[in-house]
């Protein structure tokens, strides 16, 4: 089959000087995909084996924990090792837990006494509007002023712009969330208190376009809070990327051939400068669905990062395995969509 | 290669109109680029005072070392750079820098760079390069046919084969070509290209040096062609601009200032081309490398001229290099050649030190094609 893809790529990929079209030919970028996409297939399966290790065969004894503080005897505890598959031999553990997980079973959790994949299933969603929105709002955010700065830094601007975002990635998340619920939330001085404490919903929630807002509400300070910490990344990766554009020559035949400061800026430098961003961006999507545990699980936000921390608590092995899956999974994806649009925005790469 | 059939028809000079006592197709006056200072260095005057006349179908070579500010000059001439004093004037009328004149102005003025791998957005295709200029100026009507002829004229046949193609699957020449057809899509009456074939091997740059002098003849096109190198300058110029640390030093025609230099300066370059029989010994300058942020007093080359060097104590005392202010070479039409030296001075024609014999450039007159190429 690579043979085949072989021969076919070839002659695409020579581009002698009299060929008609350039490297567009399907073959290369099927010959493409199929290399990343076996690539990521092996770092799914190393995930596999560390979250099989990490979680299986740590030294704490699991029945131990979940039965501490109550008074169980020798018998029950050999019959909980027995019902969580304990005392089976640790290959055939191994065998059982990657056909599962093939399988999309993930086991169940202890602590909630539910499949973990239903549990995850139903944490997932708020996870994504979460850090989904944020993402969003952040790489907005960040792009924007980083172009800006960089396309003019070293001034005031840029300044100003630099300075407030890294000193915001430098605060801990946890701090700041705490702030914003203390001076926006419980309300400080004359500051009254403007958004709910936590959660996701109240509890006595109106339905249709009145939950809507009440969700809105409620996202408010834990979307703030991510995406005041995150934002700064984008800014430094993209004021740096452009700054590296300003030396190109072409930006300087673009403004001879009579465009307008802002129209080199946003139709050479700033798509030009993108591309570095988008492995950021892209990493940073692949933990959206790990979502931040910190916002999470100070704002009670019902997320999939909440999950985790109330599975550490036990820890409840299964769901901790679960979501390690779902985790590791979602930045391999995310990877791997990463090197795909890469080769659509920058033809350099879409020859090789 | 079509026929060389005179297109100058279709070309700039005509739309222009047939202009009484025909105003040069760029000239600037008294043009000074002063850049802030920079690391603890004082203000660096890259261009010191220069008039300059490009005449309509004309070829004027830039010449000098780097750092001399040739590009700086190039760049205020596209205006790209405003000039700290002075203006640029096209057809006879003052710049202007705000956004529209600017625009209007580059829809005749076009700049050729001289790296045309990094003079192409490395994401564009040929055709959205070349088309790019022509979108914006609102030349939308028969677009492609617009691209193709560019392309075709700057030598890339048959264009439809190049339009889809990124800069990464050029070669040097091709990506050079590109940039030229992309200057060459305005149809503009001035082209200026900072050092447009340094970076080319020799066979792709004769081509090149063969299509500029052909646009010139079809087209009527003026240009300006910034370089170091004599050669080339021999090769296609018809006048020839020698700079030195921000002024110009010596200009009149090609022959008079590669055949005939009077400049000290002019002089150094010229005598260390290669060449076969050559029965003098190259003047190799010696001194620091100039620099714009510390400009000598008097003529700006004494402390490195090699004439004012040979000279005795009262000899050199009397010549006053060291005080005695330059005038700025003027850029009427009629003031012929002109060498900013207060040795060429005193002696009419001849330099006073005498910095050996001004024998015919060898290495530039025996360059492969000269004559026919400047037919």
């Amino acid at each position: 089959m690579s043979d085949l893809l072989d021969a076919v790529a070839l002659p695409g990929r020579e581009e002698p000087a009299g060929s008609s079209r350039p490297g567009r030919s399907p073959a290369p970028f099927l010959r493409y995909l199929a290399s990343k996409v076996a690539a990521a297939l092996v770092s799914f399966a190393v995930t596999l084996v560390i979250g099989f290790v990490l979680f299986s065969l740590m030294p704490a004894n699991p029945v131990q924990s979940l039965t501490r503080g109550r008074p169980t005897s020798a018998a029950q505890m050999e019959h909980l090792r027995h019902q969580l598959g304990l005392d089976q031999p640790v290959w055939h553990r191994f065998l059982s837990f990657v056909g599962d997980t093939l399988q999309g079973r993930l086991g169940d959790s202890w602590q909630f006494q539910q499949p973990v994949a239903s549990l995850i299933g139903e944490r997932l969603w708020p996870t994504l509007l979460l850090t989904g929105t944020a993402t969003l709002l952040s790489v907005v955010l960040g792009l924007w002023l980083g172009v800006h700065s960089g396309w003019r830094h070293g001034s005031r601007f840029d300044r100003l712009t630099s300075g407030i975002s890294l000193t915001l990635w430098s605060v801990p998340t946890f701090w700041l969330a705490m702030i914003l619920l203390v001076v926006l939330s419980t309300g400080l001085g004359p500051i009254p208190s403007l958004f709910p404490a936590g959660g996701m919903s109240d509890a006595y929630s109106p339905s249709g376009f009145g939950h809507v807002l009440d969700v809105a509400h409620h996202l408010v300070l834990p979307c703030l809070t991510m995406v005041l910490v995150v934002f700064a990344q984008y800014v430094t990766v993209m004021r740096s990327s452009v700054i590296d554009e300003l030396g190109n020559p072409y930006l300087l035949t673009a403004r001879a051939k009579g465009l307008m400061d802002s129209q080199v800026r946003n139709r050479h430098a700033a798509p030009n400068a993108l591309l570095p961003s988008v492995t950021v961006i892209f990493l940073q999507l692949g933990t959206v669905v790990g979502g931040a545990i910190t916002v999470e699980t100070v704002y009670s936000w019902p997320g999939l990062g909440f999950l985790t921390y109330q599975a550490l608590q036990v820890p409840d092995l299964p769901l901790l395995q679960g979501t390690f899956i779902v985790f590791s999974a979602s930045v391999i994806l995310m990877n791997l969509l990463a090197d795909v649009v890469y080769r659509f925005l920058d033809p350099r790469v879409r020859a090789q | 290669m079509s026929a060389s059939a005179p297109a100058s028809a279709a070309g700039p000079t005509a739309s222009a109109g047939p202009a009484e006592a025909a105003p040069a197709a760029l000239e600037v006056r008294g043009l000074t680029v002063v850049h802030p200072p920079r690391g603890g260095r004082g203000p660096a005057r890259a261009v010191d005072g220069v008039d300059l006349r490009l005449e309509q179908g004309e070829i004027l070579a830039l010449i000098g070392e780097s750092g001399c500010g040739k590009s700086t000059l190039a760049r205020a001439l596209v205006g790209l750079t405003r000039p700290t004093s002075g203006e640029v004037l096209y057809r006879g009328t003052p710049l202007r820098y705000t956004g529209s004149a600017l625009k209007a102005y580059r829809r005749h003025t076009q700049l050729v760079l001289q790296d045309p791998g990094g003079a192409l957005n490395p994401r564009q295709t040929v055709f959205d390069a070349v088309a790019e200029g022509p979108r914006l100026h609102g030349l939308k009507e028969g677009l492609e046919e617009r691209v193709r002829s560019a392309l075709s004229r700057a030598g890339l046949r048959p264009p439809e084969d190049f339009l889809a193609r990124y800069p990464h699957q050029l070669s040097g020449g091709q990506q050079q070509r590109v940039v030229i057809a992309g200057a060459l899509a305005l149809d503009p009456a001035v082209v200026v290209a900072d050092e447009p074939v340094a970076s080319l091997d020799a066979s792709v740059r004769g081509e090149i040096l063969q299509l500029v002098l052909r646009l010139r003849d079809e087209l009527g096109l003026s240009a300006l062609v910034v370089s170091h190198d004599l050669g080339l300058a021999w090769n296609i110029a018809d006048r020839v601009a020698v700079m030195y640390l921000g002024r110009i030093v010596e200009v009149g025609t090609v022959e008079d200032v590669l055949l005939r230099p009077v400049h000290p300066y002019t002089r150094a370059l010229l005598s260390v081309l290669p060449g076969p029989d050559r029965g003098r010994r190259p003047t190799v300058l010696t001194g620091e490398a100039p620099d714009p942020t510390a400009v000598p007093a008097g003529c700006r080359f004494h402390p490195r001229c090699p004439a004012w060097a040979a000279l005795d104590g009262p000899g050199r005392e009397a010549a006053g290099c060291t005080v005695r202010e330059l005038p700025v070479l003027t850029a009427d039409p009629g003031a012929g050649r002109q060498a900013a030296c207060h040795l060429v001075d005193a002696a009419a024609d001849t330099p006073a030190g005498g910095a050996g014999t001004a024998g015919a450039p060898g290495g530039a007159a025996q360059a492969p094609g000269a004559e026919d190429g400047r037919g």
